[in-house]
């Protein structure tokens, strides 16, 4: 006796979270009926093996029917063939959409392109995701990229209108795509200690300041202004950065800017001494990064630089977390008591962000 | 010309890219009605094309109107070659021709194509003006409400309940035409859809004509099934229970519409051949007349007839009347002559109602059933199908005469199904013996006196059980007692029945799913010696299986079956028969014994040992089971009982004489006493068989309960989440050796295998009851088994569920039961109060879809097509015919559609279980399109009739024929319908979930 066919079909579509979680995680059914077995379900349903693979292939056969529907997630809210009640439905495409932090690490920051796609193997088996659930992950990540590259208007309201994604799920992905973008560099070893979240948070800062968007107002000639908004950094302000040279360049503004810097925190600061000695070298590295944004070679390591020139001296220094918080604050604020420097407003869009990034990426 | 059909493409979306090189689609829409073909414009380049065509204008006889669909044809415009389809759609626009239903149908479609399936979605605009037409020699039956439901629908009230209907006609099968050759598998698709569509509309156009012969204004409980007889041809066939009903919620006009049929009633008899104009039942000539005209030497018949506990004894005839001996006073022998007069009249007292108002049903017999095995030939002349009506007439007929040996009059719970198997055909009908109250039968002017002296008269809840048959005179050996309930009258120890427990009996404890299985393997034979192998074994397939079902009732410690649904299936090798039913304890009937199993070679030890062994286990699954079912009835001493009937010395004698006679099948003793044990001899390995059978029936895990009639006794606080499910399996057995009992063995192990998986499935909605759990059979191949199971699963309270109400008072107060009483009684205020709002002017604008001819105000408002953005309405499906937890304030028409999906690339669409998978998928939401166009939320008594299922993996093909139907409704919960009794209408329509119409 063998099994033909073997199906169920609901009114209301039965959704199963946790064999949905196994199939997203790329497993075959037959390594999912056994992940299920040794999850004690058969002891607490009294069920048999059988019953649990007939179970999981049906919930499998329904997944791969709505997989082309969580492509495209408002099609899944208007289509007809199958009924789901709306939390449910957010529910599937919350879970499709989401992603392995280990997985999201090794993409980031790469062009979403055929050749990524053959690395997907290797990726799979360094990080122990299935290489389905790989697939279905850079997919998404392209899928979302494609759509929300040629529109205009707020990154994050494009991908939540398009993807019905819950707010943080669609901030992420901004961050995904702003990075795949502007192929900002995340993989080098020495950047290896940073996570998804502190990249997110730092794209975050930079969508909202540095791009053409968070100027907050229309480009004065719209239709030579094919640019995206939010996914681009503002090129003008780039260029405007090579301004800010100056507070390197010009001797007297540099020691201006340290003895300003040194007298406010003086007493306050921990590592005061070693903040002393560095100054200059911490100076130049800040405002050079900037003053190279104009090359897209640079931009793409703007995060090398920051770890090089920033985070990874002050850590050898041992400065606690506290004291870079003070030294950064003084440091840009005290540029406001230069009266040489003209560039007040450009300094405070480069170093708000910069410092809220900093500080982020400041730990172990 | 009496109606105007009109017609309005809006829009689609969701169109398949049908031109490669842009991804894009050149979309316009075909409009055909009958012989008249509009077309709207092309919408260039899009998949989401805006056509918001003009109204398309069909002027139609009503008679058109009833019989063809309206058909949509989406195609994509090509410059150089020939229009690509992208798909259809049928709409059936039946549900506009009558006043109380729909006035507009309005909404997203599903684009169907027969090979690709679903394929986009369109907007249509469908309305209907019908102009009054005075011809009394009209074809058409506009105005009869139809009704799946197989009780008086709710918020209506039943005047008269007039009786059987039926019809069938025949056609060539286009799939078996000699152009099918020439032609593609769509087109040939698309034709057999077609004409079935055309020929449903017109069965149910005749059988309206019949209805309005009766003076009857709906068809309840109609039962529409096509027989794919193949080469021979294409029968739609249907059933049904004309009544006069009345809507409860117009208190006004309630009298005279009571009223006035009837007086017209009386005028003319019913035993007139109701319907002179069609040639289309069997002789409506009196019984002594009746000839059975099909030729003798191509035809076969055999009938097998049970009923109760009769096994095999040839009904006596002549036993109806004169039982009022003991049972009853003299307004008891009143009424049964009248209500016998009223029925004998009838060529086919029969009712395929399952429930019915409170006090319609006296008595309770049994079942009947009878069968026939024949020869199918081709129909040669579609216009007259005499052979089918002969066959139907010839069995309707032995039903009767059975329902007359046990002393009843009529028929209740009746349905009629077929099985076909190359040119072999078995027909089955099968229904319970009744004794009715004549107070729904007949004309009203005796009404008031009688409901008078009803109430004084026959209100027992045990009423039902009591034997209708003469005690000394009985039809077959049963035993009776006196009622335990009453202690006046006597009742049978255990009662089978087709129809659903009647909601104001006492039952102990909750009921269970029974289920009898058995498969007999048979020789492949040609022709008439392929018949008649059938029909020898037929008899001995009914007997077992009412063996089986007997012995797991007795398992369970229960005395009664409801809903009582006994399927054969013949396939080219074998026959199945599949019979499900609910038991329960009624408290009526005595408590049955226990089983006892007897040896044949008394001086074997360790035979002895094994014999004792499996009858410990016997008594602890009895016991065990019991427990599980709460079934524990109070104790009743002998004494007040005082049953003259069982003698210890009968007992016995009967015992011995069987256990001398049987050798083949284990025996049942049919005429034990209460405390008396059922035995079961094993003497070879067939009993041993079975007893290991009945030991292997897994009872659900705990929380899970099933039934297959609509409530589950026992359980009363249903609550509103519920999940109905299609579930099909088909096995390959394996074709070496097969025996009998390795048959049975996989036959069993495909259904307990199906239930356990289910309640796995279903886990998370525990405490739940599966509810009209209904397995179909049938053997599409040599090899192949296919089992389907359409079922709901309802949630309830546990806390309440607990108590176990055992009082007709409590019971009849539950809302979930929604039983007849709350409708005749509850809706009353309710209905009435959510629609005493109906001459109040509505806010918004009134369009006034109709010109009313009757002019009884009825104009609806219909609320603004969903936008765009709006997430799809919820419509909810079911098999029963209520819905948990809410008010159904209204019937928008019946739903019955009918699709076929083939495949040629059926490896790419996931094998046969993700094509079969998909079809089912998009017939559910085929069905919810079409009821959320009408404005409603729900599918009420939704069944599937066929599923009929062909594979060809190696050409990587395959076909699926699908057949549904059921009510549309609206539906209003209960808790939302306090808030609309208190304030506007308009609140109706928000809280029913979709933008469906309100009455103003």
């Amino acid at each position: 006796m063998t099994s033909e066919l073997d199906i169920f079909v609901g009114n209301t579509t039965l959704i199963d979270e946790d064999v949905y979680r196994l199939w997203l995680d790329g497993y075959s059914v037959t390594d999912a009926v056994a992940l299920r077995v040794r999850s004690g379900i058969l002891e607490q349903t009294g069920a048999t093996a059988a019953v649990l693979q007939s179970d999981t292939m049906d919930h499998y056969r329904t997944f791969h029917m709505l997989e082309r529907l969580l492509h495209a997630p408002p099609k899944l809210l208007h289509q007809l063939i199958f009924q789901i009640p709306p939390s449910r439905q957010a529910l599937l495409i919350e879970r499709y959409y989401a992603f392995d932090e280990a997985f999201v690490r090794e993409v980031l920051g790469k062009k979403l392109s055929k050749g990524t796609k053959k690395d997907l193997d290797d990726i799979s088996t360094k990080t122990g995701i299935t290489l389905k659930s790989c697939r279905r992950q850079f997919d998404n990540f392209k899928r979302v990229f494609k759509v929300v590259e040629e529109m205009r208007g707020s990154l994050v309201d494009n991908i939540q209108q398009h993807f019905l994604l819950s707010d943080r799920l669609a901030r992420d992905y901004a961050a995904i795509v702003f990075f795949a973008n502007n192929r900002f560099e995340t993989g080098k070893k020495k950047l290896q200690y940073l996570s998804f979240g502190d990249f997110a948070f730092c794209a975050e800062l930079m969508i909202q300041n540095w791009t053409l968007g968070a100027v907050g107002e229309a480009p004065t000639v719209p239709d030579s202004q094919m640019d995206d908004m939010d996914m681009d950094l503002d090129k003008e302000f780039l260029q405007d950065l090579k301004e800010l040279k100056v507070l390197v360049a010009d001797k007297d503004l540099l020691d201006l800017h340290k003895s300003l810097v040194c007298t406010a925190l003086r007493g306050k600061l921990g590592v005061f001494s070693e903040m002393e000695a560095n100054f200059k070298n911490l100076s130049r590295g800040l405002v050079n990064v900037a003053a190279k944004l104009t090359h897209n070679k640079d931009v793409r390591d703007l995060f090398v630089d920051l770890v090089e020139k920033f985070v990874e001296p002050c850590r050898s220094d041992h400065w606690p977390l506290s004291d870079v918080r003070f030294f950064l604050n003084q440091y840009s604020a005290s540029v406001h008591s230069l009266d040489g420097f003209r560039h007040q407003t450009l300094w405070d869009r480069y170093m708000g962000t910069l410092r809220g990034c900093l500080l982020r990426l400041y730990h172990d | 010309m009496p109606g105007k059909l009109k017609v309005k493409i809006v829009a689609g979306r969701h169109l398949p890219v049908m031109d490669r090189a842009s991804d894009l689609t050149d979309a316009f829409v075909e409009v055909k009605f009958g012989n008249t073909t509009f077309k709207t414009d092309v919408y260039l380049k899009s998949l989401n094309p805006q056509w918001n065509s003009e109204w398309f204008k069909f002027e139609v006889d009503d008679e058109d109107l009833q019989d063809e669909p309206l058909q949509i044809t989406v195609l994509d415009h090509d410059t150089y070659s020939a229009n690509d389809a992208i798909g259809k759609v049928y709409i059936d626009i039946d549900p506009l021709l009558y006043s109380e239903a729909a006035t507009v149908i309005s909404g997203w479609f599903p684009i169907y194509d027969t090979i690709h399936g679903i394929r986009g979605e369109i907007n249509v605009v469908v309305k209907v003006d019908l102009f009054n037409d005075l011809n009394r020699f009209r074809q058409s039956s506009c105005g009869v409400k139809f009704f799946c439901t197989t009780s008086i629908p709710k918020c209506y009230r039943a005047v008269i309940i007039h009786g059987f209907v039926e019809e069938l006609v025949v056609n060539e099968d286009p799939e078996y035409q000699w152009i099918d050759r020439i032609r593609t598998p769509r087109a040939s698709n698309e034709a057999r859809q077609r004409l079935i569509s055309l020929m449903s509309g017109e069965l149910q156009r005749k059988i309206g004509l019949k209805v309005l012969e009766m003076r009857g204004n709906a068809v309840v409980g109609y039962l529409q099934c096509f027989d794919l007889e193949g080469e021979s041809g294409l029968v739609v066939r249907a059933i049904g229970t004309a009544c006069t009903l009345d809507k409860l919620s117009s208190p006004a006009a309630f009298l005279p519409a009571c009223n006035s049929p009837s007086k017209e009633m009386k005028e003319i008899p019913f035993n007139e051949d109701p319907n002179p104009n069609t040639h289309s039942s069997g002789p409506s000539t009196p019984l002594k007349n009746q000839t059975y005209s099909f030729s003798p030497s191509k035809s076969y018949s055999r009938q097998s007839s049970s009923s109760d506990t009769d096994l095999s004894l040839t009904p006596k005839t002549g036993m109806g009347s004169g039982s009022a001996g003991k049972e009853g006073g003299p307004f008891k022998a009143l009424l049964r002559q009248q209500t016998q007069s009223a029925l004998e009249q009838r060529e086919f007292p029969f009712f395929t109602l399952t429930a019915f108002p409170p006090g319609f049903l006296v008595h309770v017999g049994g079942v009947v059933s009878a069968r026939s095995v024949k020869l199918l030939d081709r129909i040669h002349n579609p216009d007259e199908p005499e052979t089918r009506d002969a066959w139907w007439a010839e069995i309707r007929q032995e039903i009767k005469s059975h329902a007359k040996a046990l002393g009843c009059h009529a028929v209740v719970g009746y349905s009629e199904s077929t099985s076909i198997c190359e040119e072999v055909c078995i027909l089955s009908a099968s229904g319970t013996a009744a004794v009715l109250n004549p107070r729904f039968l007949q004309d009203g002017t005796v009404e008031g006196c009688l409901e008078q002296r009803l109430e004084e008269n026959l209100p027992t809840r045990c009423g039902f059980c009591h034997i209708p048959y003469d005690e000394l005179n009985m039809p077959f050996p049963a035993h009776l007692t006196y009622c335990y309930n009453c202690r006046k009258q006597k009742v049978p120890d255990v009662l089978f029945t087709t129809i659903d427990l009647p909601t104001d009996a006492t039952v102990i404890g909750k009921g269970c799913l029974i289920q009898a299985r058995l498969c007999r393997l048979k020789k492949k034979a040609q022709a008439e010696a392929n018949a008649t192998a059938i029909s020898n074994l037929l008899p001995f397939m009914e007997y077992e299986v009412h063996t089986q079902l007997m012995n797991k009732l007795k398992l369970k410690g229960m005395n009664a079956l409801f809903g009582l649904r006994i399927q054969i299936t013949v396939g080219e090798n074998m026959l199945m028969g599949l019979a499900s039913a609910t038991g329960v304890y009624l408290a009526a009937l005595p408590t049955p014994g226990g089983i006892q199993i007897a040896g044949k070679t008394p001086n074997d030890g360790s035979y002895e040992q094994h014999i004792s062994h499996m009858q410990k286990k016997i008594n602890d699954t009895i016991a065990k089971n019991k427990e599980l079912y709460e079934i524990s009835p109070p104790e009743i001493s002998e004494e007040i009982i005082g049953s003259p009937i069982p003698e210890p010395r009968q007992r016995s004698r009967l015992l011995r004489s069987q256990s001398e006679s049987s050798d083949e099948v284990t025996e049942l003793d049919l005429s034990h006493g209460k405390k008396d044990a059922f035995v079961l001899e094993i003497d070879d390995t067939d009993a041993m068989e079975d007893v290991h059978s009945l030991l292997t029936d897994v009872p659900p895990p705990s929380g899970f309960y099933s039934c297959n009639t609509e409530i589950m006794p026992g359980i009363n606080n249903w609550t509103s989440e519920i999940q109905m499910f299609t579930s099909v399996r088909v096995i390959r057995l394996s074709s070496l050796n097969l025996t009998n009992q390795a048959l049975n063995k996989n036959f069993n192990d495909l259904c307990e295998n199906l239930l356990k998986s289910l309640y796995f499935k279903l886990r998370s909605m525990i405490p739940c009851c599966l509810c009209h759990v209904n397995f179909t059979v049938s053997l599409p191949e040599d090899e192949l088994i296919q089992v389907t199971v359409t079922a709901v699963a309802i949630t309830f309270d546990k806390n309440q569920a607990l108590q176990t109400t055992k009082t007709h008072v409590e019971k009849s107060l539950q809302r979930a039961s929604t039983d007849n009483e709350e409708l005749l009684q509850f809706p009353l205020e309710l209905c009435s109060d959510s629609l005493s709002s109906h001459p109040l002017p509505p806010a918004k604008a009134v369009t006034v879809e109709k010109a009313s001819p009757v002019g009884d105000g009825n104009f609806r408002n219909r609320s603004a097509p969903p936008c765009a953005n709006s997430t799809v309405g919820v419509v909810k499906m079911t098999p029963l015919s209520f819905i948990p937890g809410a008010k159904i304030t209204k019937y928008l028409g019946i739903i019955n559609m009918f699709f076929i999906r083939e495949t040629t690339s059926l490896r790419e669409e996931g094998g046969v279980s993700g094509f079969l998978h998909a079809f089912i998928a998009e017939v559910f939401a085929m069905v919810r399109a079409h009821v959320a166009a009408l404005g409603g939320n729900a599918v009420v008594s939704y069944i599937m009739k066929q599923c009929v299922f062909m594979e060809n993996p190696n050409k990587n093909q395959a076909q699926c024929l699908i057949n549904v139907s059921g009510d549309a409704v609206v539906f209003v919960r209960e808790s939302d319908l306090e808030v609309v009794s208190t304030q506007q209408p308009t609140a109706n329509c928000q809280s029913s979930c979709t933008e469906g119409e309100v009455t103003t």
